[in-house]
């Protein structure tokens, strides 16, 4: 029987909200407090959710040890106290919590090998967060 | 379809080990809970069913129904007990939280008095859970 593992990681990073393609004062009423130019930061909470049968030998869908490693080898040194609008994947695009929980998605789905990556997860606050499942629709989960 | 959850707490001990494997090899690939010694962990359960809302009670399920069978199928056999020593599907099976929430599901399946069995989630800590739809 299939089984969905899922492992809760955190960092903490900054971010400014502000679209090259709006004007100032769009921006302002777009993004609000968002768009201060100084920037701003959250601990983001980030739920990695990977799937598929348990191997018969170990009785896991994938060792947690090695996604743990990657997180800690390919996620932690790009993302842990970093400003995201510095990051290449926000180059042209903006670092709301849609857009991150895309790249992240992306990241986890294109490099770790070792199970199917199904869905991410970014809290941003207590107060929200955002899933992507690679386009798919997620559904009742 | 409203979607209906209910939560349960449990506690109990396990070891990661493959009678198969080497030593070194069940060292490698579980670390520290090859410990044989054992260790243990506050579970929590979720169960969720699905269902049309029943147009008399307002319910898919009796939620006191579906804790009574909670606790009866599941918390009262694992509840302060040994995974491995215990509890018979884990005698030729690693009590990882994946092969816990098959067999949970397994236990669960069939017994809600005709409600449906959407979701099993066992958290083996607040940072790691496991889903299980009963997709083959």
């Amino acid at each position: 029987m299939k089984a969905h593992l899922t492992r809760r990681y955190k960092f903490s990073a900054s971010h400014r909200l502000h679209s090259p393609q709006l004007s100032d004062e769009q921006n302002r009423a777009t993004y609000g407090k968002c768009n201060n130019p100084h920037g701003h930061g959250h601990n983001y909470k980030v739920e990695v959710t990977v799937s598929g049968e348990p191997n018969p030998e170990t009785g896991m869908v994938c060792n947690l040890a090695d996604l743990d490693a990657f997180a800690e080898q390919v996620l932690m040194p790009q993302f842990e106290l970093s400003n995201l609008n510095q990051l290449e994947a926000f180059r042209n695009q903006v670092p709301t919590t849609e857009n991150l929980s895309r790249e992240l998605f992306h990241l986890f789905d294109r490099q770790f090998r070792l199970a199917k990556v199904e869905r991410i997860r970014v809290e941003e606050t207590m107060m929200n967060s955002f899933e992507y499942a690679g386009g798919r629709e997620i559904g009742p989960r | 379809m409203v979607y209906l959850t209910r939560r349960a707490e449990f506690s109990a001990s396990h070891f990661y080990h493959n009678p198969k494997f080497s030593a070194e090899e069940n060292q490698r690939i579980f670390g520290k809970c090859n410990n044989p010694n054992g260790h243990g962990h506050n579970y929590t359960l979720e169960v969720t069913v699905a269902g049309d809302v029943d147009a008399r009670s307002g319910f898919v399920m009796d939620l006191k129904q579906l804790k009574d069978i909670m606790n009866r199928e599941v918390i009262d056999v694992l509840d302060h007990r040994h995974l491995n020593k215990e509890i018979p599907e884990f005698r030729d099976s690693i009590p990882t939280t994946e092969n816990l929430a098959i067999a949970i599901w397994k236990r669960l399946s069939g017994k809600l008095n005709g409600a449906k069995l959407h979701r099993v989630r066992v958290y083996e800590t607040d940072d790691l859970y496991v889903d299980v739809y009963g997709e083959p």
